[in-house]
């Protein structure tokens, strides 16, 4: 069987300000074999994007082998087409006009282009919407052109960027059933499907082989076969257990003990440590939900319960685990005494805990603190530890990680923050 | 909604009804009109042999088409520069080092400058024909054009939102095919109003540009402008009141017939509709959407736009490459890019300082400073006393959606009206009354910029979501903190934008404002702007130089030390999405 892609010891950084290397993908291999779905599954910030752009031609690698059939990818391919999160829909094109947009770039004359996208607006529904703009259409609708978009070239190779994350439930799984019907009937020429998604049950039911991403910097941590016939019952006992094994695979580094993980820890956890996007109010309102049971937790139960997709639960773990009021494991979670004692504490005492455990286990939080104290007159600028966060990250995300710190620390009132200055400070607003 | 298949080749019916007729008839003349005008151009002339311009109103509607005629040419070139210049400063780094700055200093040249250093030039490039000073005055339209629609458009296309490039790169579209389906459909809203802001401001020059007035050269071309110049200069106020009113028909037309049409038509290409936008109504784009004719003339438009969108020599097969530009020759071709760059600059500093200083010592440079602060005094308080007057009102009418709806036409259309017409009635004044020209000239520059300020809060307050008005009612906030606390902080963005282009536009008045003449009388107020005139009319191109010099220096620490924090200020702190 021939591949489509073979992906070697591909790894891939970006520069920051000052010309050092921020990594974000590390010795990826990945084949796509002809007649296969496959997954790319991952938090946000794992580089999965960026390795599906580097397979659309759309981002260079920085070292190793990306080929497609055989060649190595130089830029986009005709042969390849791709489906985005946002649609990335020209507004100002009609329906037809933007399916055709595809058929124009190659050259095709206009009547016989016309044909061929109104061929594919027929087969993807839509038809009866040609002179539409996509402003007036439904999310649902606007990706089916999305969709039509990318089939009527006859791509080779589809790739698709989380396509149905930005669509409601049942619209995403009208779509994702009426692309898998095209798939298994060979209506379309693709001899093969490669996707992004942070939403678990999406991949079960769609893909062939499942890649799971870990971040930081990005690299493959498992990989897992689903072996299931389309179309996939959701409900059944398979299809729950294959869910359930993303999750461990997600959760626990295989034959790791608690020590170790400590030991993991402290080893990876310094002032370059990727704080997640999580509120203080969502975390404590997870912490709740979690003290309502009494042991361990399962998680897809609990995702489910509390509406949370991936993209949201696991961050949020990862912040309950940095601050030791919760332990995950094999795909359970379970919270610690602190944590308990945390759901069940006042306004006051809640924020003494939260206090004293982000000044003991964020290190960044634990230097600007150290600053501030050290200083005449308590008071540090921000640009401080911009600058000192740019050496590991982009300048994006250094600001992102410094403002969800300054959002815990003051919700902890452990300084004080001015939005105008930039001035940090143990004193109180006048 | 009606259901139309537009792409099916046969089944459109052309059967002609009245509607056809008029707008066939509406568009032959307009045809021939522009035909007659062109051909009135380009005859034989002489310098120093005199144009004869008549006062008889007879001639306004011809010399007013010849104007305009005029004006759209310019627009023209403006929208060629635009889209050549624009997009390469968007598109390479080097250049976008060099041609936003660049576009940023030739913004806060006045006009006069532009005219008094290229008439020669383009007389002598068209010898014994009107040519010359045709393409000098449409050149002066240009450059009171152009800058704000380049630099608009360079911004639109750097803020393209990324998934929509990254698909065009998907589907392989061709650089060319990229331009004329994602680049300036998706610049396209921006462009319109920066050219309706555009043909506004070039009015004002009109009268500047038709009569040439360049080291004592009376070169008059047919035109509005000229007729206006005769009309200040014979002292004849009926004269006067014809061009007024042919003016009003003039730009009431071109608002009706051109923009409006247009900012419908340009709505489909707006991003996402604002939810409580109501859709903007043209009745001349409703007169052609009832006719076959308009059905037959998309279907013939969109063939040729896609033949030319599509066409041939651009289409060699086109793959693009992700190798970054390290090529030798690349990189040869940069650094030869950036020394030429730096050449120039040292050269024309030089240059541009032995020529003025060669004739003129430190006395006369601190005299125009002074000159120029006197100017600067002038804007500042045109500012104020704007803002005083204006903004209380502005908020009152966008408080009332009515009442904004009624008002916002209408102050775009005074906004357009160029106040260069009224300064003759406000100098009957000034003499009449012997007021001081150094004070009353600011009230010539406000009834130029008043007008942005104004739509611009209008446009502030109709635009505030109305939970907040809500909210300040609930809590009682009244009075003067209801102003310093709720209204105030929530035009802040829009006031600031106005009063951006208020100033913009003052610094550009000052040369027409501060030396005002009516039949025999002159008045000059003490001003960069009236040291400017006068010594272009008398060509001293020495202390011409030094003024629009030190115009531009001022302007460019005015954008630096005010403008832009403030602009900044009101976008990190004030914007609410």
């Amino acid at each position: 069987m021939s591949n489509i892609i073979d992906i070697k010891n591909l790894d891939k950084s970006f520069q920051n300000n000052e010309g050092q290397d921020l990594s974000v993908l590390e010795n990826v291999n990945l084949t796509l074999q002809e007649g296969e779905i496959v997954a790319l599954l991952g938090k946000s910030g794992s580089g999965k994007s960026t390795l599906l752009r580097i397979i659309a031609g759309l981002v260079p690698a920085s070292s190793g082998d990306v080929l497609y059939r055989g060649a190595p990818i130089t830029g986009p391919a005709k042969e390849v087409s791709m489906v985005f999160q946002s649609f990335a829909l020209m507004p100002w094109l009609t329906v037809l006009q933007n399916v055709e947009l595809g058929l124009e770039a190659q050259g095709m004359a206009r009547d016989e282009r016309r044909t061929k996208a109104i061929e594919a607006i027929d087969m993807i529904g839509l038809d009866g919407f040609e002179s539409a703009y996509p402003k007036e259409l439904s999310g649902g609708m606007q990706q089916r052109v999305g969709f039509a978009r990318a089939l009527v070239v006859n791509p080779d190779l589809l790739l698709m960027d989380e396509p149905f994350s930005a669509l409601d439930v049942l619209t995403a799984d009208n779509l994702r059933g009426d692309l898998l019907e095209l798939w298994g009937e060979k209506k379309i020429d693709t001899k093969g499907i490669l996707f992004v998604t942070h939403n678990i049950e999406e991949a079960v039911i769609v893909a062939d082989r499942v890649l799971i991403f870990s971040s930081n910097p990005g690299c493959i941590q498992a990989e897992l076969k689903i072996d299931l016939p389309y179309p996939r019952d959701e409900s059944s006992q398979t299809f729950r257990r294959y869910v359930d094994q993303v999750y461990t695979a997600m959760t626990a580094r295989p034959g790791e003990t608690d020590l170790q993980r400590r030991l993991r820890k402290m080893q990876s956890i310094g002032l370059d440590y990727r704080l997640p996007n999580i509120e203080v109010t969502e975390l404590l309102g997870l912490l709740y939900s979690m003290d309502e049971y009494d042991a361990k937790i399962d998680l897809p139960e609990l995702a489910e319960e509390l509406h949370l997709d991936i993209d949201e639960l696991f961050p949020l773990i990862e912040t309950l685990e940095l601050l030791e009021f919760a332990k995950a494991a094999h795909g359970d979670i379970e919270l610690t005494q602190a944590g308990r004692s945390l759901a069940k504490a006042d306004i006051l005492e809640r924020k003494e805990i939260f206090a004293a455990h982000i000044k003991q286990h964020v290190p960044l939080i634990q230097h600007i603190c150290h600053v501030i104290d050290g200083r005449r007159g308590h008071k540090v600028s921000e640009e401080r530890f911009l600058t000192r966060l740019e050496d590991h990250f982009t300048e994006k995300e250094a600001e992102r990680v410094l403002a969800t710190a300054i959002d815990w620390a003051r919700y902890a009132e452990l300084f004080a923050y001015d939005y105008n200055t930039g001035m940090m400070s143990l004193e109180d607003p006048e | 909604m009606r259901k139309t298949n537009f792409y099916q080749k046969s089944g459109a019916t052309f059967a002609f009804n009245p509607w056809d007729l008029i707008a066939l008839v509406l568009i032959l003349f307009l045809f021939v009109l522009l035909a007659y005008g062109a051909t009135q151009m380009s005859k034989p002339f002489n310098i120093g042999q005199p144009i004869k311009i008549s006062l008889d109103p007879i001639y306004l509607p011809i010399y007013g088409l010849q104007s305009v005629l005029r004006m759209l040419l310019a627009m023209v070139f403006s929208l060629l520069f635009t889209f050549i210049i624009g997009s390469w400063a968007a598109k390479s780094k080097h250049a976008e080092r060099v041609v936003v700055p660049a576009i940023d200093v030739l913004q806060s040249v006045p006009v006069l400058g532009y005219l008094s250093i290229t008439v020669t030039g383009f007389i002598a490039l068209f010898p014994g024909s009107l040519m010359g000073p045709e393409f000098c005055c449409i050149f002066v339209l240009f450059t009171a054009q152009v800058w704000n629609m380049a630099l608009g458009f360079y911004q639109s296309l750097k803020t393209i939102p990324d998934d929509i490039v990254e698909a065009a790169r998907m589907l392989n579209l061709t650089p060319w095919q990229r331009f004329w389906r994602v680049e300036v459909p998706f610049a396209m809203p921006n462009l319109l109003w920066n050219m309706m802001m555009s043909m506004s401001q070039s009015w004002v020059f009109l009268t500047l540009s038709e009569a040439i007035q360049v080291a004592k050269q009376n070169i008059q071309l047919p035109g509005i402008g000229s007729y206006i110049f005769n009309a200040i200069r014979q002292g004849n106020i009926h004269a006067i009141m014809y061009a007024i009113i042919a003016m009003f028909v003039v730009i009431f037309l071109y608002d009706q017939l051109m923009f409006r049409p247009l900012l419908k038509w340009a709505e489909k290409f707006k991003f996402e509709k604002m939810p409580d936008e109501k859709p903007s109504r043209a009745w001349f784009t409703s007169v052609l959407q009832r006719t076959q004719l308009l059905r037959y003339m998309s279907l013939i438009f969109s063939k040729w736009g896609n033949a030319f969108i599509n066409i041939r020599f651009t289409k060699r097969t086109y793959q693009e490459k992700n190798s970054a530009d390290n090529g030798r020759l690349m990189r040869m071709a940069v650094a030869l890019f950036y020394c030429l760059v730096a050449v120039l600059v040292v050269f024309s500093v030089v240059v541009f300082s032995r020529f003025i200083f060669s004739t003129l010592g430190w006395h006369d440079f601190f005299h125009a400073i002074l000159l120029t602060l006197a100017s600067a005094a002038r804007i500042v308080a045109t500012l104020l006393v704007s803002s005083i007057i204006w903004v209380p009102i502005g908020v009152w009418i966008g408080r009332n959606p009515k009442l904004a709806k009624l008002a916002q036409p209408i102050v775009q259309f005074c906004a357009a009206f160029p106040a260069t017409l009224i300064y003759p009635l406000a100098v009957i004044l000034i003499l009449k009354f012997n007021l001081s020209i150094n004070i009353w000239s600011t009230a010539l520059i406000i009834m130029g910029s008043q007008w942005y300020i104004l739509f611009n809060v209008i446009a502030g307050t109709s635009s505030m979501p109305k939970e907040i008005y809500f909210a300040a009612k609930n809590f009682n906030v009244k009075g003067w903190l209801w102003w310093k606390r709720v209204i105030l902080p929530g035009i802040f963005p829009y006031y600031v934008t106005g009063a951006i282009t208020a100033a913009g536009g003052a610094w550009n008045l000052t040369i027409v404002a501060e030396l005002v003449s009516w039949g025999k009388h002159t008045f000059a107020a003490f001003g960069v702007g009236s040291y400017i005139t006068e010594y272009t009319n008398s060509g001293d191109f020495h202390r011409v130089a030094l003024g629009i010099g030190l115009m531009c220096v001022f302007v460019l620490l005015f954008n630096w030390l005010i403008w832009r924090p403030l602009y900044n200020l009101a976008e990190t702190r004030f914007r609410i999405n």
